[in-house]
């Protein structure tokens, strides 16, 4: 198994996450394919610090899961609040900050 | 062993990721796929010989960012009605095609000789190892990481409050 396999189950994990952002309208899915995105940049880096001996890609990966951590804990935080004031989780009920 | 290994968890992980966009009705069971996913991606860290991470990646995605979404989910109680409709076909189409065409052309990108993995000793990745580096070379990352989580917790603290007094 080469770097080659590696980066495309990271790109195709990447793609499924955009995908998800794009179609589905439900707040909390959409920010489950966020950290799908996430982690697929974390295979990417993991293979390429394996690629080069090196461990930079690994502390890198380390700061992405603390800022994912504090991510969702937060996000989540302002879903209940969203979800106390105005009932719904869609995306389009909460468009006031759309053009 | 190794090719078995990587064909069955990539496959997984990436089955379970296509579970997660498709699933409309429930969203615990979009979350029980990702832990799937989490999980499987986690042995393709070991694989590459990133153990810590591997670990890190089962406790804090698997056992606590998942767990988090599960528990928001049961608390919002969202059922039919307040779902919410989802996107048009047409939107979903060009997503589609933008996402396939991708990941065409990151997989062609690399479609090429690339350097083969780096002789490495037995100690990289290890507990030992990142320490090491995270204590030296890494120390105000480090430092900046804890403000970074206790800016976080005290976020959350702020934002689910029913009120402020």
């Amino acid at each position: 198994m080469g770097i080659w396999d590696y980066q495309v189950v990271a790109a195709i994990l990447f793609m499924i996450g955009v995908l998800g952002v794009l179609t589905r309208r439900n707040i909390i899915v959409m920010f489950m394919c966020i950290e799908l995105m996430l982690n697929a940049a974390n295979l990417s880096l993991i293979s390429f610090s394996r690629l080069w001996g090196n461990l930079d890609g690994q502390i890198f990966v380390f700061m992405v899961i603390v800022v994912a951590a504090v991510e969702v804990a937060v996000g989540l935080a302002i879903m209940i609040s969203l979800v106390r004031n105005r009932d719904t989780v869609n995306i389009e009920d909460t468009s006031l900050l759309k053009w | 062993m190794e090719q078995i290994l990587f064909y069955v968890f990539s496959g997984l992980a990436i089955l379970s990721a296509i579970g997660l966009l498709v699933n409309v009705r429930n969203t615990v069971n979009a979350a029980l796929s990702l832990v799937v996913c989490m999980l499987s991606l986690a042995v393709l860290f070991i694989m590459l010989h990133a153990e810590f991470v591997g670990v890190l990646q089962v406790m804090v995605y698997a056992g606590a960012i998942v767990v988090l979404f599960l528990f928001v989910v049961m608390l919002l109680n969202l059922r039919g009605g307040n779902m919410g409709a989802e996107s048009q076909p047409v939107l979903k189409l060009v997503g589609g095609a933008v996402a396939v065409g991708a990941t065409v052309k990151l997989a062609t990108l690399l479609d090429r000789p690339l350097k083969p993995w780096a002789d490495i000793d037995p100690e990289f990745g290890t507990v030992a190892h990142i320490g090491r580096v995270f204590y030296t070379d890494y120390m105000l990352a480090f430092q900046v990481a804890g403000v970074l989580l206790l800016a976080g917790i005290v976020a959350a603290v702020i934002l689910a409050k029913r009120e402020i007094d």
